[in-house]
């Protein structure tokens, strides 16, 4: 266990950045979002503030190139003898460049618990079979530094998918204890990133986060929806959920705008798309909303043609269909970014609330 | 607000109406959702206070298709996005059944959490509340001046007065203690240089979620050029270059001359890009050459970028 004053933070992410690309919360333009580390980057209040978005972008990226096709044409006068003779007209040549995988260790600082979890939520759809290479590259060379939550917000309701803010399980563990920050490598990769970083680090004593640790749960204890009731979904619960009138009394307000998803730290839905450059394609691939009209649109207009169909797609999706195909993993942490964010202020919590209101009988 | 509630709920009853588009209490003291209540049942959720700034006119383009009157809660603000759509043939004026409501600026919860993070309560909200709200959290209470909280747009308020209405319920009160154009007039004194790296900064933010444009009552184009699939520029593609800024200025540009700047577009964006600066730069540009225009004052106005007359500015002229 070591430890570091808060006031001379950016001496530690100067030291990791100097070694390694560094990725933590940054504040641009009033916004907090995870971002490369620069040199005179504002970091005031990251420790304690939420990003908008996930660190989901350190490992999969909202947009990222898949590969370029690059297409030369020879015209006729420049073909070779040995061509010309065999009547070609025209010489095309398709080339396809292939997107550099990641190839170097690098470190996320900041993820909180809840964040943490997101990337098993993660893993399992990118690295089971077929495995994603590029999300793999990025997660074979990770490293993440994660951060307790000093101040859960009531926004906040990770215990309810058994998530421990007050004790993250990442590469290297942080808590801010007063006026330090506390640090402790909990894997080897992060007794490697320590070892690079200990000459600014000072030996500390374990005892002193275990306060903190406390504070942690008893905050969680008061915060209103940390005692979520997930009764009722899960494993086996596709039809009798939707095929519910539930769904029809409270979906009306969503915008179909994207906010949710995007903020989400789990949401893994993807587009491949080209574009058209000047002498061939790029083909790119961006995150997808199931809040959209075009998700998964096939030729027909299938298959989802209404906002209530899109709606519930995207809580039968976490609550229902992960649970389902992954031994009861639900694919939402609890972060509580998008009931800090949606425009409507509809969002995960309520549909909850809403359906267990149903059962019980109550108006909706 | 149990007043209104009441009128609402009777109009239900006696037929006048057959829904009530409004706000439905939330599950935290301070969001509210829109919602469309069906039944006097429903209305026990209902709820009107200063966390109420959705501007629900937009909802009213699907209510009033269908049978029978839609009462709707608009505010002063709203009443002028709800007649530019008149304006433009979106609603349907006889199948809507308008409660003007009384406002006194609405909340802006982003400002109220930057020193309250735990709420668990929040009092002095209501139409008629104090000066003063109180905010409880787990970390401790705050006190906070209405005034001081409130969404930017408050501050420059267009007035108290409704510009349509069938029934006026509560009092309202002009909150502007802003220029409107203040915040245009300083980005203007920029060089282009700097005008250039704060619209990068903040446009750079965008995760093109799009929730500007669904919730902008001047976008109610059926099919939006943006999520055409057969087209190159994909509309959840946030290309750091240049993509999203694209997409900012052409919507920028669509709404000119109709955009009533009702601010809805700010209020909404996650990463808190002040996006209502395009629209008012054009709003200010438009009083500029064609004379002071304030888009859904009157439903049947001409705007003066669908009109034509012998004293328009001639193209490329910089007044």
């Amino acid at each position: 266990m070591y430890k570091i004053a808060i006031k001379d933070i950016n001496t530690l992410f100067s030291k990791i950045a100097g070694e390694q690309e560094l990725i933590l919360p940054v504040k641009k333009a009033g916004q907090y979002n995870f971002g490369v580390y620069e040199e005179g980057a504002d970091t005031e209040g990251i420790l304690t503030n939420k990003t908008v978005k996930s660190a989901k972008d350190a490992f999969f990226p909202q947009f990222e190139t898949l590969y370029n096709v690059k297409k030369t044409i020879t015209p006729a006068d420049e073909l070779e003898n040995g061509e010309e003779a065999s009547g070609t007209k025209i010489r095309t040549k398709l080339e396809v460049q292939m997107e550099e995988l990641k190839d170097k260790d690098f470190v996320v600082f900041g993820m909180r618990g809840c964040d943490v979890k997101a990337v098993d939520v993660l893993d399992k759809v990118f690295l089971s079979d077929p495995v994603d290479n590029y999300y793999k590259a990025r997660r074979d060379h990770s490293i993440i530094v994660a951060l307790a939550c000093h101040e859960p917000e009531e926004s906040c309701f990770c215990t309810v998918f058994g998530i421990d803010p007050s004790d993250p399980k990442a590469d290297v563990a942080t808590w801010v204890v007063g006026e330090d920050l506390y640090w402790k490598p909990m894997t080897e990769k992060g007794t490697k990133l320590t070892e690079s970083v200990k000459d600014i680090l000072s030996d500390a004593d374990e005892g002193a986060i275990e306060e903190e640790k406390a504070n942690i749960k008893a905050i969680m204890d008061k915060l209103p929806n940390t005692k979520l009731s997930l009764e009722g979904w899960g494993q086996g619960k596709t039809d009798e959920k939707f095929n519910s009138e539930v769904w029809g009394k409270i979906y009306n307000p969503c915008l179909g705008c994207g906010t949710c998803t995007f903020v989400c730290p789990t949401c893994q839905c993807y587009d491949i798309k080209d574009y058209t450059t000047k002498d061939g394609i790029q083909r790119y691939r961006c995150w997808d909303s199931c809040m959209y009209s075009d998700f998964t649109l096939m030729a027909g207009g299938q298959n989802r043609t209404s906002q209530l169909q899109r709606f519930r797609q995207r809580f039968m999706h976490k609550l229902v269909y992960f649970p389902d195909r992954y031994d009861g993993m639900f694919s939402c942490v609890g972060c509580g970014r998008c009931v800090d964010k949606c425009p409507q202020s509809l969002n995960i919590i309520k549909v909850i609330k809403a359906f267990e209101k149903a059962e019980k009988g109550g108006a909706v | 607000m149990q007043g209104l509630k009441d009128r609402l709920k009777e109009l239900l009853t006696d037929g006048t109406v057959a829904r009530v588009v409004g706000w439905k209490k939330g599950d935290m003291p301070y969001n509210p959702e829109p919602a469309v209540f069906t039944s006097v049942d429903e209305m026990d959720d209902f709820v009107y206070d200063g966390f109420c700034g959705a501007n629900l006119s937009k909802m009213m383009i699907e209510a009033t298709k269908l049978e029978g009157k839609t009462a709707v809660c608009l505010k002063p603000c709203d009443t002028y996005s709800f007649n530019q759509l008149i304006r433009e043939h979106r609603v349907n004026r006889d199948n809507a059944y308008i409660v003007a409501v009384g406002c006194r600026g609405k909340l802006d919860i982003e400002k109220i959490k930057k020193d309250a993070k735990g709420i668990t309560e929040i009092s002095g909200t209501e139409l008629d509340g104090a000066d003063e709200i109180t905010v409880k959290t787990i970390y401790g209470d705050k006190t906070v001046n209405y005034s001081d909280v409130l969404l930017n747009r408050c501050h420059v308020c267009k007035g108290k007065d409704h510009m349509i209405s069938d029934e006026v319920w509560g009092e309202s009160k002009d909150t502007a203690d802003q220029e409107r154009f203040a915040e245009i007039e300083k980005i203007e004194a920029m060089s282009p240089e700097e005008r250039f790296e704060f619209f990068k900064k903040e446009l750079s933010k965008c995760i093109r979620c799009n929730a500007c444009r669904n919730v902008c009552p001047a976008c109610s184009c059926r099919k939006c050029i943006f999520d055409n699939t057969k087209f190159d520029a994909q509309q959840k593609a946030n290309v750091v270059s240049f993509e999203e800024r694209m997409f900012h200025i052409i919507r920028a540009f669509h709404v000119a001359g109709r955009c009533t700047d009702c601010g809805e577009c700010s209020r909404v964006c996650p990463e808190g890009i002040p996006l209502h600066l395009f629209n008012r730069k054009f709003i200010k540009d438009i009083d500029k050459f064609y004379g002071e225009f304030q888009a859904g004052k009157d439903p049947e106005a001409q705007c003066p970028l669908t009109d034509f007359t012998f004293e328009d500015i001639e193209p490329g002229e910089r007044g």
